[in-house]
């Protein structure tokens, strides 16, 4: 309410930082996706999915438990290579690249592509272990000045830094869960990513860390882009610019977040977002 | 109510959504009742009529404000989304035209009190009864079109509000007639011509609720261009 009360003066530049949803969508295309399927062993978990994720927009994958979104979302970085037996078929591409290409270095696509995930899980080192690491094993700072340089800057972007300055060489496990995960962001950008995926980065988060998070995925998505998987179909609607909706594998429903939380044209996604029984 | 025909989960976010659809339904049945009242006082000069329209109009109000209190409690307890959505902020919007609508029609009823005692001829009448069945006929199809989700309705009545308009000209050009007749009809006419621009007025709330259930059942703004496009299709 701070334009209300005469804070903040609404020029027409602050009203477009609140982007045009229909924009999202006119931005060029960052991934691909075209029928992608998987097989954990005999069982399909997708059957033939293909959506294109804009750049610098938040995508947000919605859907019941075990429709195959969390499974999509790590097709993207290939951590699904890390699940036995599970087979990925289809293309998917960042930038025109195929990133199923034997010849890439899933190292240098997961630092490109970083993930964030639903429970914190910061490396039992201090919170500037943490954030160092990633640049370290990349080879991403000259020194040790560099280094820093990164570190500081990244819990910035992360929104953590002024909660953190003064411990930075304290273990990262002995922050709060909301701080935790902001961590984990930080650690995910640390890496210089172009994408970053978010598999339920809130479920573990009171309202306040969530409101924090989201706060800060808005303001991640002038320089990222964001595919984020959630349960809260509230949150999806609060931080999206473009939702998919998933059933049973299958992709129902895509478009702007506001025509499908407001007249989505398929039946079960009504059903799914209005709380009925399909 | 029709619905997308699958029940809510939570069965007592269904029973809040079907008592606010009854709510709506239940304010119509009364603002339709003060319509027909008003007019009637007005026609029949029957000043008991009068009052109790008058009265009855605080009941309307008191259903707006209740309808809005739900409507707001359902939003931040139930998060609405899609068609949920849609219903809640349309009755908002309903209940607000209703109860203005039942304002006019207390109006009426008022205009009533005033016209008593003057030299009024059947003729003058006519018009104004003409216009009340046409405009209770929207009001009516407009609620239904609401409650129904019917948006090809909904359209109709948007198109026949040209015809409540017309008929507000002529009963202007008529009564103008009356009173260039005679001086002393100047009085008694001018109240009529009150009365038909507070039809006129019924007629366009109605035109809103139409358009409210055009975008309660599409999910989009029924614009004029629309409209035509509907018409065009209806001529071809």
């Amino acid at each position: 309410m701070d334009v209300l009360a005469g804070k903040v003066k609404m020029t027409p530049q602050t009203m477009n930082t609140a982007m045009n949803p229909i924009d999202a969508l006119e931005r060029p295309i960052r991934l691909t996706a075209r029928d992608v399927t998987v097989h954990y062993g005999a069982k399909q978990a997708l059957h033939g999915i293909s959506i294109d994720i804009p750049d610098r927009a938040v995508t947000a994958f919605i859907g019941p438990s075990g429709c195959g979104k969390s499974t999509f979302l790590r097709c993207f970085n290939r951590m699904n290579d890390t699940i036995e037996g599970a087979r990925v078929g289809g293309r998917i591409e960042l930038d025109g690249e195929d990133i199923y290409d034997p010849s890439l270095d899933v190292v240098e696509l997961r630092a490109r592509i970083g993930m964030v995930f639903q429970k914190p899980n910061p490396f039992p080192k201090s919170i500037y272990e943490n954030v160092a690491y990633g640049p370290k094993i990349h080879g991403l700072a000259r020194s040790k000045t560099d280094l820093d340089e990164i570190v500081v800057s990244s819990l910035r972007k992360a929104g953590l830094f002024e909660e953190v300055k003064d411990r930075l060489h304290e273990p990262g496990t002995g922050l709060s869960g909301g701080q935790q995960q902001r961590l984990c962001i930080a650690r995910a950008i640390a890496v210089g990513p172009e994408v970053i995926l978010m598999d339920e980065p809130c479920s573990a988060l009171d309202p306040i860390a969530t409101a924090i998070i989201e706060e800060l995925i808005d303001e991640l998505r002038e320089n990222y882009t964001i595919v984020i998987v959630t349960h809260s179909m509230q949150q999806a609607a609060r931080v999206s610019q473009k939702t998919a909706f998933f059933h049973l594998g299958n992709l129902v429903e895509e478009g702007v977040t506001e025509d499908i939380f407001t007249n989505p044209v398929n039946k079960q996604t009504q059903d799914y977002i209005m709380g009925r029984i399909g | 109510m029709p619905t997308t025909g699958t029940d809510h989960i939570v069965t007592a976010y269904s029973d809040e959504l079907t008592f606010l659809a009854q709510s709506i339904a239940e304010m119509g049945g009364l603002v339709e009742v003060a319509i027909e009242n008003g007019t009637k006082s007005l026609l029949r000069l029957d000043r008991e009529l009068a009052d109790l329209t008058i009265i009855a109009d605080q009941r309307i109000d008191d259903m707006q404000r209740r309808i809005d209190d739900m409507a707001v409690s359902m939003i931040a307890r139930r998060q609405p989304m899609a068609s949920d959505l849609r219903a809640i902020i349309t009755s908002i919007h309903v209940a607000s035209d209703l109860e203005r609508v039942g304002d006019m029609a207390k109006q009426l009823a008022r205009r009533s009190l005033k016209l008593e005692g003057m030299n009024l001829q059947p003729t003058f009448y006519n018009g104004v009864k003409n216009m009340t069945a046409l405009v209770l006929r929207q009001v009516k199809e407009a609620l239904d079109a609401y409650s129904n989700r019917d948006a090809e309705a909904a359209i109709e009545v948007c198109n026949r509000d040209d015809e409540v308009d017309a008929m507000h000209t002529s009963l202007f050009r008529e009564l103008l007639t009356y009173m260039m007749e005679d001086p002393r009809n100047i009085t008694p006419c001018t109240h009529l011509l009150f009365c038909a621009k507070n039809l006129e007025r019924i007629g366009d709330h109605a035109t809103n609720i139409a358009e409210r259930a055009y975008y309660l059942q599409t999910g989009k703004q029924l614009t004029s261009e629309v409209q035509e496009l509907q018409r065009t299709q209806i001529k071809t």
